[in-house]
């Protein structure tokens, strides 16, 4: 018995009673069954719509805009696609993102320290403000929208008091080849928005710790049953989109070669990065979600922005096609999702 | 040694556990045979969750003795309580949804190379264990969601099995089943018993099905054992009626208070 069901699995993958399918059809399905699929889809035929309609979008320099604003917003979608497959949420990686270049300008004109050294010391402190977010939701279980809404607010004070809310320019000590690859040049952002978007599309759907991510998201009764330390997992994810955010705000900080108070425009970038995530098939109920669906949504709302800029209309309108966007892909994920589980349609 | 009943896995002297006001517990005492199948059963809040969180090192006892394998244990946490061979399949069973079954079999005791997930390696020795175990499911890469309550189950049970459970607890197992998905835990538990690998203490409301795979019977009654018998001795009648008398005396207690009647840990939540 065991035996047949055996053999039957190494000839024909698709469950008994099925009919057997070409090998072309089955791909297809794959490729359809993928959550990114459809956000793919549309960033492609956004694409191919604004390239139609102004003969500027396919251009190099509207390329490299279109890379440059992608990259800090999928940057955050990064991690916070971890935190939300936790069911958390992070608002304070926002300011975190406008904090972390101050710090670096702090370290190295106030107290003489080395560029790169400053640059990882602005990281571990949004690695701390990342930990406190984590501490605070999971050991006095304050929702997390509330604990973050709270470090939020103290983190963007802390900019406007120590900035006097004055922007400050980009230390000198920093060369231009630090310039360079921190942002100032053209590809650098979307260059690391790449690597990162890899390494953590493989954290988490290859790793122990994706795994007990989704788990943790899934079912934390269970997954704390199962010997999962779910408080260790959540502040870790609060840990890495807060490093994200303070790495996608120096990153942008260098690009625009000054250092803002008002970077990322308050909350706007971090909602930017959810809806980025939401769109790509982010649940916000927890225990799913994808790293490459988030980096396509960042893709689809800066083709948006660009594509509706170049073809002449306001940008006003913007806003409600993201409304509609977002509700649209979360009315799909739910109605996907059951199809899912249910096999098909 | 092995499946005679002759060698002990588990005992439980004297154990007391109090919840600030709450006496969960007064004085247990159990007696697990290795490779036997003990049906333990009782009334809502008679104390059968706090006993199994006890024994799987999730609550500490405030007095008392547990004995594994003949030698005293001081369980401190669940992990330690597992590394001893003692696995406590829950009510909810631990499974996460979204995830596959061969990703849920071995939840939190992943095959690793580099770092990265030896996916293959532990899809094919998930396919094979639930082979052997006689679980037949469409396909463990299929999300745990698609599957029935009793598969769900039968793969919770499989992977405590997997993980070198010796002394494995089942939570309520049947609860909330049909019969043909109860029949399915039963004939696995059967299965294991004939194995003689494991030993298997059954936590039961509804017992009438227990009673067909158990080797011997406890009552627990208001935080101890009042009843223990081998199967063959007792009855579904029998059993009924102690419970119902209880039942009775429960009633008659509410109409005269009692402070002892206050006495009785919380249901679970």
């Amino acid at each position: 018995m065991s035996d047949s069901v055996d053999v039957a699995e190494r000839v024909e993958p698709a469950p008994a009673g099925r009919p057997s399918r070409g090998p072309l059809r089955r791909v297809g399905e794959a490729f359809l069954r993928r959550r990114e699929t459809s956000v793919l889809v549309v960033a492609l035929g956004l694409g191919v719509y604004f390239a139609s309609a102004s003969p500027a979008f396919l251009t190099q320099p509207n390329m490299v805009n279109i890379a440059q604003a992608t990259a800090p917003v999928a940057i955050i979608a990064a991690g916070m696609v971890l935190v939300l497959v936790n069911g958390e949420i992070d608002l304070s990686v926002a300011v975190v993102f406008a904090l972390a270049p101050f710090n670096m300008h702090y370290l190295v004109d106030y107290h003489g320290v080395p560029i790169l050294l400053a640059i990882v010391l602005a990281l571990a402190i949004s690695a701390f403000i990342g930990f406190v977010n984590g501490f605070i939701t999971v050991f006095f279980r304050v929702p997390s929208f509330v604990t973050t809404l709270g470090t939020a607010n103290i983190v963007i004070g802390l900019v406007l008091v120590t900035s006097h809310a004055y922007p400050a320019p980009i230390p000198d000590a920093a060369t231009e080849t630090i310039r360079h690859w921190f942002g100032a040049s053209d590809w650098a952002h979307i260059t690391w928005c790449l690597l990162i978007v890899a390494s953590f599309h493989v954290l988490l759907t290859r790793t122990p710790w994706g795994l007990h991510t989704i788990a943790v998201g899934g079912n934390p009764l269970g997954a704390t049953e199962a010997g999962i330390r779910a408080g260790r997992i959540k502040i870790g994810n609060f840990m890495m989109v807060s490093t994200l955010g303070g790495f996608a705000g120096i990153l942008e900080a260098f690009r625009i070669n000054t250092i803002d108070p008002n970077l990322g425009g308050g909350f706007g970038i971090m909602f930017t990065a959810v809806s980025a995530a939401v769109i790509g098939g982010t649940a916000l109920a927890g225990g799913s979600g994808t790293v490459i669906g988030a980096f396509l949504g960042a893709l689809v709302l800066a083709e948006l922005q660009d594509g509706m800029n170049l073809i002449g209309i306001s940008a006003n309108p913007y806003f409600i096609i993201l409304g509609v966007a977002i509700l649209v892909s979360m009315i799909a994920n739910v109605y996907l999702s059951r199809l899912r589980r249910t096999g098909r349609a | 040694m092995a499946g005679d009943g002759g060698g002990e896995a588990l005992r439980v002297e004297h154990v007391a556990k109090r919840f600030g006001g709450l006496t969960a517990l007064r004085d247990v005492n159990l007696r697990l045979a290795r490779g036997e199948v003990l049906g333990l059963i009782g009334d809502n809040g008679a104390g059968k969750s706090t006993l199994i969180k006890i024994i799987c090192g999730f609550h500490q006892p405030d007095a008392g003795k547990i004995f594994v394998g003949g030698e005293e244990v001081a369980l401190k946490s669940v992990d330690h309580a597992r590394t001893l061979g003692i696995d406590t399949v829950y009510q909810d069973l631990a499974l996460v949804n979204e995830l596959s079954v061969y990703h849920n079999m071995f939840l939190n005791r992943e095959l690793v190379r580099w770092r990265l997930l030896g996916n293959r390696r532990m899809r094919r020795l998930a396919q094979q264990h639930l082979d052997n175990m006689g679980v037949n499911i469409p396909s463990v890469d299929d999300e745990v969601a698609k599957l029935s309550g009793g598969q769900r189950q039968a793969i919770a049970v499989a992977r405590s099995v997997y993980s070198d459970a010796k002394i494995l607890l089942l939570d309520e197992p049947l609860a909330a089943m049909g019969a043909k998905e109860g029949a399915l835990i039963l004939d696995l538990v059967r299965d294991l018993k004939d194995r003689g690998e494991v030993s298997i203490i059954i936590i039961a409301h509804n017992y009438g099905q227990i009673l067909e795979v158990c080797d011997r019977i406890n009552l627990l009654q208001h935080g101890s054992i009042t009843f223990d018998k081998p199967t063959s001795e007792t009855s579904v009648q029998e059993l009924t009626d102690l419970v119902v008398a209880e039942y009775r005396a429960a009633r008659t207690q509410k109409l005269r208070p009692d402070p002892s009647a206050n006495a009785r840990p919380t249901p679970r939540p």
